[in-house]
């Protein structure tokens, strides 16, 4: 009884590894195409999977699609032909980062955006305080004595 | 009040543009396709691995191509409104067996019935992926000259044959 818990864990313990040898059968005889492919697969989304490149996913179709990456860079295929390729056929979402054109100005630069309106607003809002505190009204005599005897206590015994 | 009316604007903006964003299904990626040339193939067909399919030969004719398989789940639902569809023999139905086992394919054409005027057999899934293919089901419209008209992703429901393929079909065929 023991015995087979004991064995239970040992195979537990090993189950990373068998997930590992399987990770390493993808990297094959050549290590440079297969560091392109990764470097490629990294700008390339996944579309089963939408929050992970093709290069991170284990998926069916991530495995399919840099087989295919793999395939093209050895028929001589540039970079950006392999780009342009999957891109015409499923269209510019599959690029991990969106391209900077007009219809994606705001993606881009609307943070950027906020921060400026953030910091007008800031700075409208403390000009007006500072001009506000400028322009209180000075106290005049009888005010500064009444103030004066607040402050050291006098006053405010009588009323307690 | 002003004070708080600027903030409650900006706050109903953005409901309103998350309200939006809960409405739209971000795993529906348009296909760039749509109205270009439907990328050509040679493929064996599933019936018969002797002989060869490719969308040339069917040039001329409006033709729905179903890419499916037996392991996809959503296929198998999907399958008897094919067959329902295949019978009232509005538009030819063409499959492309998506990296499939060849005799599970055909086991499940034998036993529930075989919707397709014939099946290319996409062992690799190269096809799949020339086509734009993420998912299985997708069923593409493509017309007489040979152009991609429309991609439906997913399975196919009563609502979107009768709404949506069927009054697309005859219209590609009237003109």
């Amino acid at each position: 009884m023991v015995h087979s818990k004991l064995l239970f864990l040992v195979l537990l313990l090993l189950m990373p590894l068998a997930h590992a040898a399987n990770q390493a059968e993808i990297t094959k005889d050549d290590p440079a195409l297969e560091k392109r492919v990764m470097d490629l697969s990294a700008h390339l989304r996944c579309l089963v999977c939408q929050n992970q490149t093709i290069a991170d996913s284990n998926a069916e179709l991530a495995v399919d699609l840099k087989n295919q990456v793999r395939e093209k860079l050895r028929q001589g295929q540039s970079e950006q032909e392999i780009l342009d390729y999957m891109v015409k056929r499923y269209g510019e979402f599959v690029l991990f980062s969106p391209l900077v054109k007009s219809t994606t100005w705001l993606l881009w630069f609307g943070p950027l955006l906020l921060l400026v309106v953030g910091m007008g607003v800031l700075f409208v809002i403390l000009r007006q305080r500072r001009k506000m505190m400028r322009q209180a009204p000075a106290l005049n005599a009888d005010e500064h004595a009444r103030a004066a005897s607040l402050l050291s206590g006098k006053e405010g015994k009588g009323h307690s | 009040m002003n004070r708080f009316l600027l903030p409650l604007g900006a706050f109903i903006v953005l409901v309103i543009f998350l309200w939006i964003g809960l409405t739209l299904n971000p795993r529906e990626v348009p296909s760039p396709l749509i109205n270009k040339v439907a990328p050509t193939f040679r493929l064996p067909q599933l019936h018969d691995a002797a002989k060869t399919i490719g969308p040339e030969d069917l040039r001329g004719k409006v033709w729905l191509l179903n890419v499916w398989s037996s392991w996809c789940v959503t296929c198998r639902q999907e399958h008897p409104l094919l067959v329902e569809l295949g019978r009232q023999k509005l538009v030819p139905i063409y499959g492309l067996n998506y990296k499939d086992n060849r005799d599970d394919g055909l086991a499940l054409l034998r036993n529930s019935g075989d919707p397709y005027v014939l099946s290319a057999y996409d062992r690799e899934g190269n096809v799949g992926i020339d086509w734009g293919v993420y998912g299985v089901p997708e069923t593409f419209v493509i017309d007489k000259s040979g152009l991609i008209r429309h991609k439906f992703i997913g399975a196919l429901t009563p609502e979107l044959i009768q709404n949506k393929l069927i009054p697309l079909v005859k219209e590609l065929n009237g003109a």
